[in-house]
């Protein structure tokens, strides 16, 4: 048990270790979610100037939601998990025959590459753009540190729950051989129902429930409203609870889709 | 021809092709889909109705698309400068940035520019429906000069920043703050921006001549503050003048280019 750790720790600090050689790519990343977290900030402040207390935020609020979304995106994945690129082109080539063999399961193999990735992102692409945007806009800020504690919690479930979604569109490149397609298709529904473009308590009637109750509510939606100081006692345990169920029913699926291709299809290539 | 490979090979694939379609289609649909969101909850943002937004929208996204369409792949580039594979482009005999625009050309782009003209096109129903615009022979003409100088003004910003790419393989994010980022400010009126940022992108990044100065003339809107009346005509030749600059950039990058190689 202890070496399985061992090895698994060794594989997430690799993640990490290999994510902070790409300086110029974080340097550029930062940059251009600064750019972004000004242009929804004016757009916001529009929008909660005409309607205040819109969905039970105030501007302030609505300012933190914008810069932490921009924060989050390259930790949450939600334009995209970081890895799933490389895992389908190892499908498609066929090295992931190699992959298999090893004495690793393939899936804890990616899921701890990911925590390493997830966590370097969190400190090269998550803090500064905050940190620009708090110089500029007026934004709410966590109470006290018990609740950057909770948001960090619901952050990690956020980014479990991301890579059990990006996993699933990965394994489906072992019968569509190209995965573009469903990559872009998640893509795209990672952009909406996470409430990057809009936070989803915005979203009106029967289309805002639906989005809160998808998986994607968990990437932003659930750590935004941590932060914000929403859930306190129960209802936190219960934000959390919503994160987990997601994460355990996503991976499973995602276990499952695994021994089925595993099982069933031919592996390309020599 | 490069273009014509890529296609060929797209078409291989032909479930993921339509999804990829599918999936452009709909990509600025739901960049549309929040400012319905939007404009369920209010009646005007920073002044401006929700045809007038439309507008804005449409004719940015129409010139984006385009741009998209041709010079979409350059961003690919900074990793074929990495891995060495760039070589290849040197040694065939065409230009190397239309071989570098045409690799992996995506026929799937189109999705950009059919969702930006049909709510062009929606929103000019609109204006007339409301008779918001009091439309002259000069603002007819106007339209497509704009879509088309928009279109060259956002492929000489992305022709600029791949030529970044040759120094700085990995800094590709960078030109997405002034493409993707430009075409998200620009759907949006210049009014609920600060001054400063409006002046930035009439004077550093010359992004507002892709639709902003022409079609506030196009709304009967006054220009912004300390911007003459005139440039609103002035697209097609910040057009020229981004060509020119971006033709420089990418030649100093070309020559600066050393192989790695592997």
């Amino acid at each position: 048990m202890g070496h399985v750790l061992r090895l698994y720790g060794t594989v997430a600090a690799g993640g990490f270790r290999r994510h902070a050689t790409y300086r110029v790519a974080t340097a550029a990343g930062v940059f251009t979610n600064t750019v972004f977290g000004f242009i929804l900030s004016y757009t916001y402040m529009a929008l909660w100037d005409a309607r205040p207390a819109l969905g039970g935020y105030t501007q302030a609020d609505a300012l933190a939601y914008v810069w932490l979304g921009q924060g989050l995106i390259t930790v949450c994945g939600l334009m995209g998990g970081g890895f799933e690129d490389e895992l389908i082109e190892r499908i498609r080539t066929g090295d992931i025959a190699v992959d298999l063999y090893r004495p690793a399961d393939l899936q804890a193999w990616w899921f701890s590459a990911n925590l390493g990735r997830s966590a370097y992102q969190l400190l090269g692409r998550g803090v500064l753009p905050m940190l620009f945007g708090s110089l500029v806009f007026d934004f709410t800020l966590p109470a006290g540190p018990g609740t950057w504690l909770a948001f960090l919690l619901a952050v990690t479930l956020g980014s479990i729950v991301s890579f059990a979604l990006w996993y699933l569109v990965a394994m489906s490149a072992f019968w569509l051989l190209d995965g573009q397609g469903v990559v872009q298709v998640a893509w795209l529904g990672g952009l909406f129902f996470s409430g990057m473009l809009l936070p989803l308590n915005v979203f009106p009637g029967t289309l805002g429930e639906i989005a809160r109750l998808l998986p994607w509510a968990s990437l932003l939606q659930v750590p935004a409203d941590v932060y914000l100081g929403r859930y306190e006692g129960w209802a936190l345990l219960g934000a959390y609870a919503f994160q987990a169920c997601w994460a355990v029913v996503l991976l499973a699926a995602g276990r499952l889709v695994q021994t089925a291709a595993t099982r069933k299809v031919v592996v390309q290539g020599g | 021809m490069v273009a014509a490979m890529w296609i060929r090979s797209t078409l291989t694939y032909r479930a993921s092709f339509a999804l990829t379609l599918l999936s452009n289609l709909v990509v600025t649909f739901f960049d549309l889909v929040v400012i319905l969101l939007m404009f369920g909850q209010v009646r005007a943002l920073g002044g401006f109705s929700f045809p007038e937004v439309a507008f804005l929208y449409g004719t940015t996204a129409t010139s984006f698309g385009l741009a998209d369409l041709v010079m979409g792949s350059l961003p690919r580039m900074g990793k074929r400068v990495r891995d060495g594979s760039f070589d290849t482009f040197l040694l065939r005999p065409a230009p190397v940035l239309a071989q570098v625009a045409a690799d992996r050309f995506g026929l799937r782009r189109l999705g950009r520019v059919t969702q930006g003209l049909i709510v062009l096109i929606w929103s000019l129903v609109l204006l007339a429906q409301s008779s918001l615009v009091a439309w002259t022979p000069l603002k007819v003409l106007l339209v497509p000069v704009m879509l088309v100088s928009g279109a060259v003004i956002f492929g000489a910003v992305m022709v600029i920043g791949a030529s970044v790419l040759f120094w700085a393989q990995d800094a590709a994010e960078v030109t997405n703050s002034f493409t993707y980022g430009g075409n998200n400010l620009l759907q949006f009126p210049p009014t609920i921006f600060a001054q400063d940022l409006v002046r930035g992108v009439v004077y550093v990044v010359p992004l507002a001549f892709v639709n902003w100065l022409p079609a506030l003339y196009v709304l009967g809107r006054p220009a912004p503050d300390g911007v003459p009346a005139g440039a609103a005509f002035a697209s097609p030749l910040v057009a020229g003048v981004c060509c020119a600059v971006a033709g420089l950039a990418w030649r100093t990058g070309l020559r600066a280019y050393r192989s790695t190689g592997s």
